[in-house]
């Protein structure tokens, strides 16, 4: 039998939860596509008496009772980064929308940059913009809003007509588009015959027909049915494992906004007040809104074991040694009953119990990309907390009884 | 002191009216001369065409619109009717009034159309546009025909103008409110993918206009063909002028006929014009 020697070695508890290494790309999420910052959209002539009040830390519900004007947007600042899926979500009227129309300057900002590769889109002259919106951006929408006039083929081929893409060239485009989203064989169809999620397929054709590296959704999938809206969901994870593009999406569907979302934006009436990876949302929502915002959601099913996973100074780990005399000792020095052991590769091998002194027998340890609803009987049985191993075997952390329950407890108060 | 406040605005008003015209016919002869080549050029070809050909090929042209556009029982419809007027002995006025009433929606829609889509675009010209429309549609009719006389003589020409002004307005306002109707996110839909504006206007805006572009082309030819029929006081020839005959010599039968005719050939450019608007593309299910 192996060995063990103390080690005070501890992952930083922030790894486990960070990354979300899927299928996808992990490296060209790293670089910074979309830079937003100080965004502001006040729906008036002249903004400044409005942006004034909220300097001086008035909300938008004082603004339009003083002033009369509606606030959309205040000072957002954040990231988008090459090849995640950002779920921007809020409560209708918190400002969601304003948002995603402000990234294509569908609505003009009164405030603050929009930097696309470092590129300031707010500074772009009309013709300028048309060109970047033509070469890198499309935007699917809540009603759909295809063309009645064009059949499925036309309305996929639009963006690339509107860039003077010859017509045999777009048509061929469109149809691969279709294709992608399983709708080719009814190209010569009308919008109206086709039915809601087939006509939201259409305008995913559409969007990505022109090859985008950015697409915008507004509430993409909002106006399908729930059973369509999942289709739908899987679809679009499914072409992001494919091609992973850059992806802001507007939701106001917290289960949606989980399954699909790198990493979610949460807005309150105007304002970014949160942004994080499903699971630290989760697990940590900044205020009572993000947290009522969640309440519903089921998180068992959402969350990995990765992300409940902790290396915290709860849980000690050993290094592989002939002699576990030490081992133990620092066990009891610390208080635990047990102990994890890591090879010196880094590969997780067994749980060491301090009363019996041996390893702990017939634990299998959790992969990281194991549900939690999966996992509640195995936390349950287990004595010690269930170790949680990544694909390569090595050791991500532990998931104890209590770190789950407290998850699974959606409605009660819990630390941060 | 009422009725000297009352002359001294009312006669200002007119005028001032009377100045404008006369300043118009002193100085803008050459202007009108164009004016009225262009439009009699025009109406004269349709007219030339329309009774230059032999009856029963109009008559086959028309019913085969009606069988294509409408249905079967319309084209038997339009056949019949066809055949009355002709048997009546009106072929010719109606010709000539259908000619008219062509000409006048053609040139009606040429600047109305365009006109509409400036309204639709701009909130100044929509402010303007929607004044000078109340006031041409609620002037009486008669009262276009008197500077359409002073400036154009008799004869088909201001006949053709002052049904233009009257029955322009429709055209108008319907091409205005339909690009206004189409739907905000197929605007945003058309930007957002790279848009210019011209390429937005013909791709997006006036395809899901049609429709209601298409209801203002029936009212203008509907508002057009009530027009021409009065016009024939300043001699635009046509039915109007049979009408017109027909009330001076207290003549009941000529009257009827007439007028029958004139209700005949409503009901066929109608019911044509109408179905451009139907059978044009309607927004999908949504």
């Amino acid at each position: 039998m192996t060995m063990i020697l103390p080690s005070d070695a501890a992952f930083s508890s922030a790894d486990a939860a960070q990354t979300r290494p899927d299928a996808r790309v992990v490296e060209a999420r790293s670089t910074v596509r979309l830079e937003v910052r100080n965004l502001c959209k006040i729906f008036a002539d002249d903004p400044r008496p409005a942006l004034a009040l909220l300097k001086a830390g008035a909300d938008k519900a004082e603004v339009l009772r003083r002033l009369n004007v509606n606030v959309g947007v205040v000072d957002a600042s954040f990231d988008i980064r090459a090849g995640e899926i950002f779920v921007i979500m809020g409560l209708s009227g918190s400002g969601k929308s304003t948002m995603i129309r402000l990234l294509n300057r569908l609505i003009e900002p009164s405030g603050g940059d929009i930097r696309l590769d470092g590129r300031n889109l707010t500074a772009l002259s009309k013709g300028e913009l048309v060109e970047v919106l033509r070469r890198d951006m499309s935007m699917v929408f809540q009603s759909f809003a295809l063309l009645p006039n064009r059949n499925a083929l036309d309305n996929a081929a639009f963006g690339l007509e509107i860039a003077g893409v010859g017509k045999a060239e777009r048509r061929a485009a469109a149809l691969r588009a279709l294709d992608k989203v399983g709708l080719s064989a009814y190209a010569d169809r009308f919008p109206r015959e086709l039915s809601g999620g087939m006509q939201q397929r259409v305008g995913l054709a559409r969007a990505l027909a022109k090859n985008p590296t950015i697409m915008l959704m507004d509430e993409a999938f909002s106006a399908l049915d729930p059973l369509i809206r999942a289709d739908m969901q899987d679809e679009l994870l499914r072409l992001q494992r494919e091609q992973a593009r850059t992806i802001v999406f507007i939701s106001h569907d917290a289960e949606e906004a989980m399954r699909i979302a790198d990493r979610i934006a949460v807005m309150e009436d105007g304002r970014i007040v949160q942004i994080g990876t499903p699971a630290e949302i989760i697990r940590s929502p900044a205020d009572e809104y993000v947290r009522a915002f969640f309440r519903g959601v089921d998180a068992s099913r959402l969350l990995r074991a990765r992300d409940l996973a902790r290396c915290d100074d709860r849980v000690v780990l050993l290094d592989e040694e002939a002699d576990p005399a030490p081992a133990l000792r620092r066990l009891a020095e610390r208080g635990v009953g047990y102990g994890y052991i890591r090879g010196h590769d880094g590969r997780f091998l067994g749980v060491l119990s301090r009363e019996s002194g041996t390893l702990v027998s017939g634990l299998e340890p959790a992969r990281g990309d194991d549900s939690l609803h999966g996992l509640l009987r195995r936390v349950a049985s287990a004595p010690c907390p269930l170790p949680v191993v990544d694909g390569d075997g090595r050791f991500l952390g532990a998931l104890s009884r209590a770190a789950l329950l407290e998850t699974l407890d959606r409605g009660g108060p819990r630390h941060g | 002191m009422d009725e000297e406040l009352s002359a001294l605005l009312g006669g200002g008003i007119g005028r001032w009216a009377d100045w404008l015209v006369n300043r118009i016919l002193d100085h803008g002869q050459p202007t009108l001369d164009v004016i009225a080549a262009v439009v009699d050029g025009f109406g004269g070809a349709i007219d030339g065409a329309l009774l230059g050909a032999p009856p029963w090929a109009l008559g086959a042209v028309v019913t085969a619109a009606a069988l294509w556009r409408v249905g079967k029982g319309f084209a038997l419809f339009t056949l019949l009717s066809l055949a009355a007027i002709f048997a009546m002995g009106l072929w010719e006025p109606m010709a000539s009034t259908l000619g008219l009433v062509l000409s006048s929606t053609l040139l009606s829609l040429l600047l109305g159309v365009p006109l509409g889509i400036w309204m639709a675009r701009s909130r100044w010209a929509d402010g303007v546009g929607a004044t000078l429309l109340d006031f041409m549609q609620t002037m009486p009719a008669f009262v276009y025909l008197i500077p359409a006389v002073m400036f154009f003589g008799l004869g088909r020409v201001p006949g053709i103008i002052a049904t233009v002004i009257f029955a322009m307005p429709p055209a108008v306002r319907l091409t205005a409110l339909g690009i206004r109707q189409v739907p905000v996110e197929l605007v945003e839909a058309g930007r957002a993918f790279g848009c210019r504006e011209h390429q937005l206007l013909l791709k997006v805006q006036l395809p899901n206009a049609l429709p209601s572009i298409m209801a203002g082309v029936n009212q203008t030819m509907m508002m057009a063909l009530s027009m021409i029929v009065v016009a024939s006081m300043i001699g635009a020839g046509g039915l109007g002028n049979v009408v017109l005959q027909g009330i001076q010599r207290l003549d009941i039968g000529l009257g009827v006929e007439s007028g029958l005719s004139v209700v005949l050939l409503a009901i066929m450019l109608d019911r044509i014009t109408q179905s451009f608007g139907k059978n044009a593309p309607q927004g999908g299910k949504r």
